[in-house]
């Protein structure tokens, strides 16, 4: 019995050592390292989302355009939206993209690249249903968005002129489907592309009204005061619509999703 | 119930389409790791600090170091998980460099070790005063009473529960995907962002983390047999 107890200790304690040296590499300090860390929340087709077990998506394709401009090794970390946002505030990460909205709110706490993108936010609602006219009619209807995205921004915001009756905000956009099909929300505001790829999914349970709320810009987000990697990720982002690299990852991304 | 008409359907583009099944395997893996991982070091700290607690009982000298294991205990058990995990992730480990696959086995390694000082402290304490009583007036010392009578009754009681630990920890290892580590019940997550189907992926996970429980309390259960065979009546 005594040896089987040293046993387990030694086990444990050489474990312990072994992980507490071997892992050095998977740094999220990115400097040093030659790489280029990349935030992002991977349920956002087809701006970036899962494919073969790796996070590949619009996004994806210009960030590694930018890592090989820079010389250095792209690295994703795929979190939750808002932690997403964190980490590039913070400077966990060099920058954060997952098809972020260029709002007023966020340029104070971060800066963002120029606009590589834009996108419409856009109402989905169940099949049939043309309660939505306008956006003022959203005052009566119980909203689902994703936590941090810009309908989240917008309609939780008590100082915005139109005030939904419930704001419902989800981690992820195939839980706000479900729950839009359940019945559990009247709504769900989200930008265009991706709500084309969730209606899509759910076989005409689902569509998008014919409503237009808004439209915004995507762009980076990059810790505040860092302008050399802003200036070096936007000569970048300036090159790819130059020669319509976006457009043409666009439609492949769009494609694969459908 | 439309879901269930679809089940093969479902289940084709959960696991078979883009080879998903591999992701849900590396998922498990993870997993298995982090649980590992945890349940080891929480091994070696509860058992440091369930020795100077039990020691600290008839040593005044000890009783400082016995107020801090204490102090941790509580910590530890006094705040979910969860909020440990984020703490450690966002603040205390967030300079260090680790990966966040060694961040979630540290934190559950401490996690873990509260409750596995517990689990020793209750299997040494489990032993009859009266035996170190007899080892003291045989003249043998405390510490040679703890090694060559009280630890080897006392394991016998402590290893099954560790065993428990080791499957606690499997199931409650499933919020890493948080901190951006890919285990079991992420990938379940993000399969239902690419195929927008919530329910196959998470069912799926699920039936593994069941399978997987399952089988190691069988596993447990003929361990402890094979340990109670010394025993007597």
């Amino acid at each position: 019995m005594k040896k089987l107890l040293s046993c387990i200790l030694a086990a444990a304690l050489s474990v312990t050592l072994f992980t507490s040296c071997g892992n050095q590499d998977a740094s999220t300090n990115s400097d040093s390292k030659g790489q280029l860390v990349m935030a992002t929340e991977a349920g956002f087709a087809p701006y970036e989302y899962i494919e073969g077990g790796k996070v590949v998506g619009i996004d994806v394709d210009i960030a590694n355009e930018i890592a090989k401009e820079m010389g250095k090794e792209l690295v994703i970390k795929d979190m939750d939206f808002t932690n997403a946002l964190a980490a590039a505030q913070n400077g966990k990460a060099d920058f954060a993209a997952a098809g972020i909205s260029i709002t007023p709110e966020r340029l104070e706490t971060m800066d963002f690249t120029i606009e590589y993108a834009t996108s419409k936010q856009v109402v989905v609602v169940k099949s049939g249903d043309n309660s939505v006219t306008s956006e003022e009619s959203l005052s009566e209807k119980v909203i689902g968005v994703q936590a941090g995205t810009t309908g989240d921004l917008v309609y939780g915001d008590k100082e915005n002129p139109v005030q939904p009756k419930e704001l419902k905000s989800y981690k992820k956009y195939s839980l706000a489907a479900d729950d839009l099909k359940k019945g559990r929300i009247d709504c769900i505001v989200m930008d265009e592309l991706p709500a084309k790829l969730l209606v899509e999914a759910n076989g005409g349970e689902l569509e998008i009204s014919n409503t237009e709320l808004f439209t915004d810009a995507y762009g980076f987000a990059i810790k505040k005061g860092n302008t050399e990697l802003q200036q070096a990720m936007n000569k970048v982002l300036q090159r790819l619509m130059d020669e319509g690299k976006i457009e043409e990852f666009t439609e492949k991304h769009v494609k694969a999703s459908l | 119930m439309s879901w269930f008409s679809n089940i093969f359907d479902s289940l084709y583009q959960t696991l078979i389409t883009d080879n998903r099944y591999q992701f849900i395997l590396s998922g498990l893996g993870v997993t298995l790791q982090i649980a590992l991982f945890s349940v080891l070091i929480g091994i070696v700290i509860g058992a440091l600090v369930a020795i100077i607690k039990v020691s600290a009982i008839g040593n005044h000298k000890l009783k400082p170091l016995s107020w801090l294991c204490n102090l941790y205990i509580s910590v530890i058990r006094g705040t979910p998980v969860y909020v440990q995990m984020l703490i450690m992730y966002t603040l205390i480990l967030a300079d260090t460099g680790l990966n966040e696959l060694v961040i979630g086995s540290i934190t559950f390694g401490l996690n873990s070790g509260a409750y596995v000082a517990e689990i020793i402290r209750a299997g040494i304490m489990s032993i009859d005063k009266g035996q170190m009583e007899a080892g003291r007036s045989l003249g043998l010392n405390y510490v040679s009473v703890m090694k060559s009578i009280i630890l080897p009754q006392a394991i016998k009681n402590i290893l099954p529960a560790l065993g428990n630990e080791f499957i606690v920890l499997i199931k409650e290892t499933s919020i890493v995907g948080t901190i951006t580590v890919y285990d079991l019940t992420k990938t379940a997550e993000r399969i239902s962002s690419v195929t927008l189907d919530l329910y196959t992926p998470l069912l799926v996970v699920a039936a593994i983390y069941l399978i997987i429980v399952l089988g190691l309390t069988k596993l447990l259960n003929i361990f402890e047999r094979r340990l109670a065979r010394s025993d007597r009546g």
